[in-house]
């Protein structure tokens, strides 16, 4: 059974949209409070890797992509969740599942201005300790 | 008696490119905590890319990276013709496979240099960079540059190999062969680097997989992956090598598993130019459609990922970047804590992060805030503690 099937299988109820881009490229759309519960499945039980995490302000909201790979196979499924809320934006950490998810949350907490519930460490990353607080340098303007 | 001081390793050096900062907590010779802070050389080049036409971010990720030049453009490259689902002409995927193979080749001896010099051993480091220049000079033959080659284009390469510069290419790789052999004998038969570097910096495969590292970090852990053969771009389905996995997860196997994979970019460079055929280099892609795009290759140091989003204009909506080292980096929090002061240097260095960083070490006592030792008594230290084991081995053998 490939990984789309075993997916679309084991998710059913949880998916919003389901979008193959191409025969290793999957998409798949989900609410953010199924988002912990998903990666677990992901990470426990199916073995996939974490690879990083794509942060993206749009017009509707803040768009977190989660990008994991199923190494026997070489397919990479994105899972894309949107926080609506654009003026207090927050989601469930998936450090507290493996730390290998910690720089990429801190970093977008920096970058976009994410809250990140319960991650152990939410501090900078990358920019420096004099960057003013509250201005975040991938937000769009306007 | 026992107080907590602090090593700062890092985080700036005239000759670094790529600075770090690790803070050790140490007690007595032992390592007890490590803050790792990185960020001193961020340039936002994912906010850069945002700001630039689609061909011209091809080398803007080529900046990235001094050591690793081909990898980002390379990434990027296989993002956007999944985006635009574009067929790549099959010389020109012949040719990308053979420049990242060459490009692995001097890396992995780059690093190996490094490494014997950390450890008290600077004929190797002399050697292995000696034999690396004949390398940059195949580069220099074929894209005009030692280093940021340039060769990348989304939809093929910018230029050929010629057919007079393929014996050139032999040659260079007939000549390498037994300088790696005698690198593998240096280091695999050498009970003292075997002492030295044996059952240090372990990293379980348990710890590999919850702190997601790649490349040869994750293979010396037992952790069977590889993007070129599990996820293939480039030629590498259209030839035979093997992917080198070692189980012990130290520091040595991290050296094994680089110095054998030499030999496979060797093996796959000598296929690509036998089966290369003759025909066009590139596609001449003028449009980029709306869509999004995920990009990956086996950079030296492991997956190297690129995700782009284009609106249909002529530039990314958004670019996303995640180096190797983003994730092997972070992984030193567990490698390094329970180990010693002076296994300390190598242990860092073991993922092949960028090394002048560790050159930059310095023991200061907290409570007094006095520099009590700078990097260089904390490389001497290291390589003592080789001299120490190459006399008790001497000692047993008489």
């Amino acid at each position: 059974m490939s990984l789309a099937e075993q997916i679309k299988d084991r998710l059913v109820d949880k998916i919003i949209e389901f979008y193959q881009h191409s025969s290793k490229r999957i998409y798949i759309s989900i609410n953010p409070e199924d988002l912990k519960e998903i990666t677990k499945i992901f990470y426990k039980e199916l073995n996939l890797r974490f690879c990083t995490a794509t942060g993206i302000d749009t017009r509707r909201g803040f768009e977190i992509l989660y990008h994991f790979s199923f190494d026997r196979t070489g397919e990479i499924i994105s899972v894309r969740v949107l926080i609506e809320d654009k003026k207090k934006p927050q989601i469930d950490s998936l450090a507290t599942l493996f730390p290998g998810a910690e720089w990429i949350e801190r970093e977008m907490w920096e970058m976009l201005g994410i809250n990140f519930i319960g991650h152990p460490n939410l501090k900078r990353l990358l920019l420096a300790e004099d960057w003013p607080e509250g201005k975040y340098p991938l937000r769009k303007k306007g | 008696m026992s107080h907590k001081v602090i090593i700062p390793i890092g985080p700036y050096h005239p000759l670094q490119e790529e600075p770090e900062f690790f803070r050790l907590y140490v007690e007595g010779e032992q390592v007890v905590d490590i803050d790792i802070v990185i960020g001193y050389m961020h340039r936002g080049i994912e906010e850069l890319s945002e700001h630039k036409h689609f061909d011209q971010v091809t080398f803007l990720v080529e900046r990235i990276c001094g050591i690793c030049s081909t990898s980002h453009p390379f990434a990027y490259v296989n993002a956007m013709e999944d985006l635009a689902k574009i067929q790549v002409p099959e010389r020109a995927l012949y040719i990308r496979t053979i420049i990242a193979e060459l490009e692995r080749i001097h890396s992995h001896l780059l690093w190996l240099g490094l490494a014997g010099h950390f450890i008290g051993y600077n004929t190797v480091w002399m050697w292995a960079w000696k034999y690396r220049e004949p390398i940059l000079d195949c580069f220099e033959m074929i894209t005009g540059n030692r280093q940021h080659y340039a060769i990348m284009k989304i939809g093929g390469v910018r230029r050929d190999i010629k057919d007079e510069d393929t014996p050139i290419l032999k040659k260079t790789l007939d000549e390498l062969v037994p300088a790696v052999d005698m690198f593998k004998g240096a280091v695999m038969d050498d009970p003292v680097i075997k002492a030295r570097l044996k059952g240090i910096g372990i990293l379980t495969k348990q710890q590999a997989i919850d702190w997601c590292v790649v490349g040869p970090t994750a293979r010396a852990s037992g952790i069977n992956i590889d993007v070129r053969r599990d996820d293939p771009y480039g030629a590498y389905d259209r030839v035979n090598w093997s992917v080198i996995v070692e189980k012990e997860g130290d520091i040595f196997a991290k050296t094994v598993v680089r110095i054998l994979e030499l030999y496979e970019s060797i093996h796959i460079i000598r296929q690509c130019l036998e089966k290369m055929p003759k025909g066009e280099i590139d596609a001449n892609i003028k449009d980029i459609p709306p869509g999004e795009g995920i990009g990956r290759v086996e950079a030296p140091r492991g997956e190297c990922f690129h995700y782009v989003r284009s609106d249909g204009t002529n530039r990314p909506i958004r670019h996303k970047i995640r180096a190797p080292s983003y994730m092997n980096v972070a992984s030193n929090k567990v490698a390094a804590v329970g180990g010693t002061i002076s296994d300390a240097a190598i242990t860092l260095a073991a993922v092949d992060p960028c090394y002048c960083c560790t050159e930059r070490l310095a023991v200061i006592d907290r409570p007094k805030n006095k520099k009590i030792m700078s990097g260089w008594d904390l490389i001497k230290l290291s390589q003592e503690k080789t001299d120490k084991l190459k006399e008790r081995l001497e000692r047993w053998r008489t």
